[in-house]
């Protein structure tokens, strides 16, 4: 597939697979205007495309401004898209009226970093669970406790617990609900939204082994948002790095992370810090600051950081292009892939 | 240990060590409980050396950083016993678990100064940060106005804060996170400290401006020659910053070592599960065995079982014992003493022999 059509969206080639496909996808925030001040918009997310495959992880990274977090939540319509396609399972949810979206919701779930805020602190657990099991038709008590029962000892919590409150349990635990809440309508696709990146690391490696048992065990297709390469790189089977509300490479997680194409992605993987005192480092320390989002570079959004950056990355927006098989990088510097 | 031996035993500290700390209990009253986030730690901090603190939520590393500084808040919490031996700069040797509160004020900004996750909570929004270095300069230094000022846009340059003069007169509300941590390093650094305690400063910081913000710390703590107490859970930051390593867990130090041998040799189960359980970049650990076919499924992580106990539910014995894979009955009966199991390797578990 060659650069994308001028205007058009950048287009990563469809697979026959692909139980979730963006293409285009823009969200845009008017702030501002008030005591005088001029209106601005910021272009939270621009032009963002890519696609996750049936039974997938597929990693979102990227630091504060990346637009991350607005891409996983205009993919659920917990935002409206200023405009793109969320093509689900061949639905565009984009377009989808109120009724239908219900429908839809039952098939994606979402489990948010911070388990404790999301979670009703006066309701208790088994609550808290049937509250989602009957969102969309009522059950039969005994079913209900049945099915509770189930998702407790699924994501690893014990079935006596449910009698208790969300204060009662520790970081870990309370994010074991989340997951257990998000699994009780049985979707297909969750968004992982940072969803460990709260928790003590002795407690992380638990919860990254529960979501790949759930990803073999339910077939689940997923999509983690995360800041933490390490971590992404070892649950994902391919990674989309964002900078500044757009995609600057697409790539299979160990391809992308052994040889990063782009300059941003090699920059965040050298700033890594490795738990290795013995380790070699070679580090490319970026100058300066992320700009804000209200003010977004010209061009290519990373230029203004970028240690390869010319003249002529200030005029163009460097398309997604496919430099290797299943490879995709923004960049015109052909001659540093 | 008990207070009456503690303090029979004379005072004394190594030469090449700043601050020595020996059993220190810090208990917070709540609900009527008794809560001892600190229950016995003991730390050497080394002269012109970083010493990490490494541990997760509840393992006390921040109350020991605030019990240093004096600034538990009374009077729900409390220092209940134990030393921390500073040697001043005048070279008299100092329990700073006792020191009179006037004089603890000369120490803390004049020798000892602390910086935070979030700068935000301890600079002050109605002043330039121009403002705030100068004021400290003025309180510390006993130097005047014009010359504190000179001194503020000095620091903003050592921080490598672009457009100094300009941004002098910068509130901190107009500065990214990034440089709010380099002007509460600036602020800290004015008085030219013996001791630099840092709390998880860079935790709330993006992966790239935390790359920036350790190699300016790193640098600093190199040319002035200051000792630094870096509080982390980051194992990766810990390898990038430490000379030193102490590893918390509920309230006590469980090994503190060389930054090289704790990562090579770890002689506490606590420690060694830390280690094997955070993901790595393969690029750094070529050896890891994966699958990688797509969508396939990869190794599982090696996971500490259970969580951190609550500081106010301590089980007896070694608070660790019930996580522990390698736990025996005497584990659980009492709490083994902080043994030395090579030269400046010190480790507090019964079987350290057998990792």
């Amino acid at each position: 597939m060659g650069p994308a059509a001028a205007g058009g969206p950048t287009a990563v080639p469809s697979r026959p697979a692909d139980l979730l496909r963006v293409q285009g996808l823009r969200k845009h925030f008017p702030v501002g205007g008030g005591w005088g001040r001029p209106r601005v918009v910021v272009k939270a997310v621009e032009d963002v495309s890519f696609a996750v495959p049936r039974g997938h992880i597929v990693g979102l990274v990227g630091e504060s401004g990346s637009g991350k977090t607005t891409v996983g939540r205009a993919i659920l319509r917990l935002i409206e898209p200023t405009a793109g396609r969320v093509e689900f399972d061949g639905t565009d949810v984009a377009k989808l009226g109120a009724a239908a979206l219900r429908r839809f919701r039952q098939r994606m779930q979402i489990i948010f970093q911070d388990p404790y805020s999301s979670l009703n602190p006066r309701m208790r657990v088994d609550e808290i669970i049937a509250e989602a099991l009957t969102a969309q038709a009522p059950m039969p008590r005994a079913e209900r406790r049945d099915r509770t029962e189930r998702l407790l000892l699924r994501v690893g919590l014990r079935p006596e617990q449910m009698r208790r409150y969300p204060h009662e349990f520790s970081g870990g635990q309370r994010q074991r609900i989340g997951i257990a809440r998000a699994l009780a309508v049985e979707p297909d696709f969750i968004v992982a939204d940072e969803a460990v990146s709260a928790l003590d690391v002795s407690v992380q490696a638990q919860v990254l082994n529960l979501l790949q048992d759930l990803r073999e065990d339910l077939g689940l297709t997923m999509l983690f948002i995360g800041h933490d390469l390490a971590v992404v790189e070892y649950l994902c089977d391919e990674i989309v790095v964002m900078y500044l509300g757009r995609v600057m490479e697409i790539g299979p997680s160990e391809e992308l992370c052994a040889a990063p194409s782009h300059p941003y992605t090699r920059a965040l993987l050298s700033a890594a810090p490795i738990p290795d005192p013995a380790a070699p480092r070679s580090r490319i320390v970026l100058k300066g600051d992320i700009p804000s989002p209200v003010e977004v570079p010209s061009g290519c959004v990373f230029r203004t950081r970028c240690p390869h950056s010319v003249a002529a990355c200030a005029t163009v927006v460097p398309p997604l292009v496919e430099v290797a098989p299943g490879r995709f990088s923004a960049c015109i510097r052909e001659d540093i892939r | 240990m008990a207070m009456a031996e503690a303090a029979a035993e004379p005072a004394a500290i190594a030469d090449e060590t700043l601050l020595q700390i020996e059993g220190l209990r810090t208990h917070f009253r709540k609900d009527g409980a008794v809560v001892r986030s600190v229950d016995g730690v003991d730390l050497r901090i080394p002269r012109g050396r970083t010493l990490a603190v490494v541990g997760e939520s509840g393992s006390g590393k921040s109350v020991t950083s605030l019990s240093i500084m004096r600034l538990i808040p009374e009077p729900a919490g409390r220092i209940v016993g134990g030393r921390m031996l500073y040697r001043d700069r005048t070279g008299r040797l100092l329990d700073l678990a006792r020191l009179p509160v006037s004089e603890m004020r000369r120490i803390r900004g004049g020798e000892i100064s602390m910086i935070f996750q979030e700068p935000m909570t301890s600079l002050n929004p109605v002043f330039t940060v121009g403002d705030q270095i100068a004021e400290a300069v003025a309180l510390h230094a006993g130097k005047d106005r014009a010359e504190a000022r000179r001194v503020a846009v000095e620091m903003l340059r050592l921080v490598e804060i672009p457009a100094a003069e300009r941004r002098v007169d910068e509130y901190p509300h107009q500065m990214s996170g990034g440089m709010r941590q380099r002007v509460m390093i600036a602020l800290a650094l004015s008085c030219r400290p013996s001791l630099l305690i840092a709390d998880e400063p860079t935790t709330a910081l993006d992966v790239t401006i935390q790359a920036q913000i350790l190699d300016l710390m790193r640098r600093l703590q190199r040319e002035i020659g200051m000792s630094m107490l870096f509080v982390t859970h980051n194992l990766g930051v810990v390898a990038e910053i430490a000379h030193e390593v102490a590893v918390m867990y509920a309230g006590r130090v469980v090994e503190q070592a060389g930054v090289e041998a704790i990562f090579a040799h770890p002689r506490h189960p606590y420690t060694e599960g830390l280690i094997a359980c955070i993901p790595r970049l393969r690029r750094h650990a070529p050896g890891q065995q994966r699958d990688r076919e797509p969508g396939g499924r990869r190794h599982r992580l090696v996971a500490i079982p259970g969580s951190i106990p609550s500081p106010a539910a301590l089980p007896p014995g070694c608070a660790f014992a019930p996580r522990c894979s390698r736990a025996v009955d005497a584990c659980r009966l009492e709490i083994p003493d902080l043994v030395e199991v090579a030269p400046g390797h010190r480790s507090r578990c019964l079987r350290w022999r057998d990792l």
